[in-house]
Order: C-alpha cells, then sequence, then structure tokens
C-alpha cells in the first residue's frame, strides 16, 4: 500500500516532467512549474493533516501509517517550489533573496514555511523519534503553524488581485482539519468509539 | 481575419517577436476570468459587431463612432511594441492601428480638457467574470491628454496582422507602451475627455500597487515583487532562460521622458 502511495505522490512531479518535454507547460512555464509544486506541497499538507481526523473518525489507527510519507512529499513539493524560485526568480542570489524575505509578507511566510518544515522533515525518522521521545511530538506540533504561515503565504499572494476564490477554499480545508485537534472534539470523538 | 496595415518601422523594436499562440493564450482580461487561460477559453461569447465607440466630454465634436467608421478614420500601421505587465512577465507584439492622437484631433479637445478616460464593455451576459466582483465593473483606465496625445498610444485593432481575437481585447483598444499593460484597456465602449484625473478601477482597488501613471520603472517596486527583471515570455533561450532587465519607462524613454520632467516617479508611480 505504501508503494502504491509513493507511486500516487509522483504524478505531479511525472506530470510536469511530461508537459516540459511535450511543450504542454503554456507561455509562462516557470510560472506553472512554481505554482504547481506549491499547490502539490500545500494538498500533500492538507492530506498529512487528515490522517488524524481519519483514525478518529474511522476509530483505525491504520492511518497514522502513512502519515510520515505524505509529510515528505509536502517538503519534497515545497524544495521544488523554492528551488526553482531560488534558481528562476532570485537566480542563486542569497542576498537578493533574503532581501526579498525580509521586505516582502507573503514571501516571509513562504519561506517560514519551508524553514519550520525542515526539521520535522529531518525528524521524521525512527532513530529521531526514539531520540527526542516526548519532545518529538512537542517539535511536531509545529506542522500547525506551518499549516497557517503555508496559507497566509498563498493569501497573500492572491490578496493583490482580489483573486481569493481557491485559496480560500484550502483555508477552509485547513481550519477544518486544525479544528479536529481542538481537545473537546477531539475527547468527543474518541469517546465515541470505546 | 486579415487587416491590412503598413509597417511602421520607426515605432518598431527588432527584437523577436512572442508567438501568436502565447500573445492570444496568456492573458489577462478579468471579464472572462482571473486565470491566464480563461480569455481565449471564455471570451467567444464577445459579440464585436455591431459596435460603437462614443468619444465624449471636454471636446468640441462629441460623437459615436460604429466600428468600422472607426476602422477607416486613419491608415492601419503595424508597430512591434514591447508590452511589460505588471507582474513581471513581457512579450514583443506586432499591433495593428493608429495613434489615439488621430481620433482625438478628429474630435477637437476642448482647452479644459486635461485627461482621457477609456471605459470597456461591461456586459453579464457575454462576460461570465462580471459574477465575480475583483474590480469595480466596468474596467475603467486613464491618461492624461498629453500622454494620450504622445505618437506612441496606439488606438489598436489587430495584432499580426489580423483582427484583434477576443481575449486581447477585440475590436478596439488601447495601447500604451512605456506603461504596464493593465494600463491598455480593452474591448472600448466609451473614450471620455475630462478636467479632473478620472478614477481608475485598479487604483479604486488599491492605490499603492497600482498607480494611476503606472510607468513601467525598474526602480519601483511592487509592494510584492521586484520590477527590476522581467521574464519575456517565449524566450528563444529556452523555458530556463534567465530574467531579462526591465528598462526605464520599458525602453521608450527617448518618446516619452520629457512629459514627466520634474515629477517624483517614486511617489506617482
Amino acid at each position: 500500500m505504501k508503494a502504491v502511495i509513493f507511486l500516487l505522490a509522483l504524478i505531479p512531479l511525472d506530470r510536469l516532467i511530461w508537459l516540459g518535454f511535450t511543450d504542454g507547460l503554456g507561455a509562462n512555464p516557470i510560472e506553472f512549474i512554481t505554482r504547481s509544486t506549491g499547490t502539490w506541497a500545500l494538498v500533500f499538507l492538507c492530506l498529512t493533516l487528515s490522517m488524524t481526523p481519519l483514525r478518529l473518525i474511522t476509530h483505525s489507527t491504520v492511518w497514522i501509517r502513512y502519515r510520515r510519507m505524505l509529510g515528505l512529499f509536502s517538503f519534497f513539493y515545497a524544495c521544488l517550489h523554492f528551488g526553482i524560485w531560488l534558481w528562476l526568480d532570485q537566480n542563486f542570489d542569497l542576498i537578493d533573496m533574503l532581501k526579498d524575505v525580509v521586505k516582502r509578507p507573503f514571501i516571509t511566510m513562504g519561506f517560514t514555511s519551508l524553514v519550520l518544515l525542515t526539521p520535522l522533515a529531518l525528524t521524521s525518522n525512527h532513530w529521531a523519534q526514539r531520540k527526542l521521545g516526548r519532545s518529538w511530538s512537542k517539535l511536531h506540533y509545529l506542522v500547525y503553524v506551518i499549516a497557517c504561515t503555508a496559507i497566509l503565504h498563498y493569501w497573500w499572494h492572491k490578496a493583490s488581485k482580489n483573486d481569493l476564490d481557491t485559496v480560500s477554499i484550502y483555508a477552509v480545508i485547513l481550519l477544518v482539519l486544525l479544528c479536529f485537534r481542538i481537545p473537546y472534539i477531539r475527547n468527543r470523538l474518541l469517546s465515541r468509539g470505546s | 481575419q486579415k487587416l491590412i496595415a503598413t509597417p511602421n518601422l520607426a515605432f518598431s523594436t527588432k527584437e523577436e517577436t512572442t508567438g501568436y499562440q502565447h500573445v492570444t493564450t496568456y492573458n489577462n482580461f478579468y471579464e472572462f476570468g482571473t486565470d491566464k487561460a480563461d480569455p481565449a477559453a471564455n471570451a467567444g461569447s464577445l459579440q464585436t459587431r455591431p459596435w460603437t465607440v462614443s468619444i465624449e466630454g471636454l471636446v468640441k465634436k462629441p460623437v459615436t463612432l460604429d466600428i468600422d467608421a472607426l476602422l477607416k478614420l486613419a491608415p492601419m500601421e503595424e508597430r512591434v511594441y514591447r508590452m511589460r505587465c505588471v507582474e513581471g512577465w513581457s512579450m514583443v507584439i506586432p499591433w495593428d492601428g493608429y495613434a489615439l492622437s488621430k481620433l482625438l484631433n478628429y474630435v477637437q479637445p476642448l482647452g479644459s480638457a486635461k485627461f482621457v478616460e477609456f471605459i470597456s464593455l461591461a456586459d453579464r451576459k457575454q462576460m461570465p467574470g462580471l459574477k465575480s466582483q475583483v474590480i469595480q465593473w466596468p474596467y475603467r483606465e486613464g491618461l492624461r491628454l498629453d500622454e494620450a496625445m504622445n505618437p506612441l498610444t496606439l488606438l489598436t485593432f489587430g495584432l499580426y496582422g489580423e483582427v484583434l481575437p477576443n481575449q486581447n481585447g477585440a475590436p478596439v483598444r488601447i495601447v500604451v507602451p512605456w506603461k504596464y499593460g493593465f494600463k491598455s484597456a480593452k474591448s472600448l465602449v466609451t473614450i471620455r475627455l475630462t478636467e479632473e484625473m478620472p478614477k481608475i478601477s485598479w487604483s479604486q482597488f488599491d492605490s499603492r500597487e497600482y498607480g494611476f501613471y503606472s510607468n513601467v520603472n525598474p526602480l519601483v517596486d511592487h509592494p510584492r515583487w521586484s520590477q527590476a527583471t522581467e521574464r519575456r515570455i517565449g524566450n528563444v533561450k529556452g523555458i530556463f532562460a534567465p530574467k531579462i532587465k526591465t528598462q526605464m519607462f520599458n525602453g521608450y524613454a527617448d518618446q516619452v521622458a520629457s512629459m514627466y520632467a520634474g515629477m517624483d516617479l517614486k511617489k506617482f508611480n
């Protein structure tokens, strides 16, 4: 099952490569790739955050097995998203990049999301989990912060055009997923099963 | 449908033109949707005949002209202009039209006229994008009278020797090559000469981002990105080609800079 999910999660990347070779990326290929990888990073973030609600609703822990892989794919697409921006928008000029990060709130939020995702990706293995013990779960609460910074990144990017339909949908989905973490709701769902 | 036009080499860049395919499928025309692909997909519903444009306000001879009369008002020229979008991309497009000054001289502006307002069609039946309140409809743009009279300002009916595809602002639009693309209003129905500076759609939305003048200026950043460089659509060097440097007034400083002498272009962006 994990292998199937792994292959499915690579389809967005395969698609971009395929479109790249068949001249299918449209008039502004860089924008297309940047937006596509950004969107998929967000989709995988939503999927990652859906595993706990699914566990609470179905009373099955099977979902938790896939959480790490989904989270890592979110990080993977976020890295592609960031890498393309750094290469083709900033021309690998780190000074220019940091200037943009400080100056422009939507980039600040995008960059923050990636920086916060990094320790989560690095500590996603069993070894780190054992080593960190209880602090591991505390560290991984950062994903709730990332949900907020990621959506702000997208929101402020779209705000200039008042074009908030799509980003609103993601915001609502993330909000609902985060609501499952409220102790009252969580406990009610847990007790319903026992 | 072909449009016969004589090349005006004095007003044309020799840069590689952006392919017809890109020019006609990557558009900002919010009346047909906010995605770049939306106008090409949705603008088929736009009826460009019959079509009239009224030129009104502070002019000696206000007139409503049928599109066919407008087409014959002056000889058609082809001009290859750079087009720089405020979003950071650019194209090189062969437009067909004639100087807006020809039309303005025809209606004879009064001495009190200081500005020219352009109003685009806003018809819910033909334009599905009007359902969303992205900006206030109808789309309104404007120029100072001297900007409108500048020989570069083109009243445009075609591109690549054909009548304008609907998604590019058929049947008649304005092209102001030294300003960001949104200043070049599409599908015009009214041209009004006024004494007061017109309220334009985008600066009503957020004047910090979109000022009345909006001259292409690499030194004045957009709040969310630098305007120092731009990505040329369909760059012949391939999709991973680096961005190119944005030029002051989009490379038209010789023809237009004198109009802004003494103005702080950071303030009047």
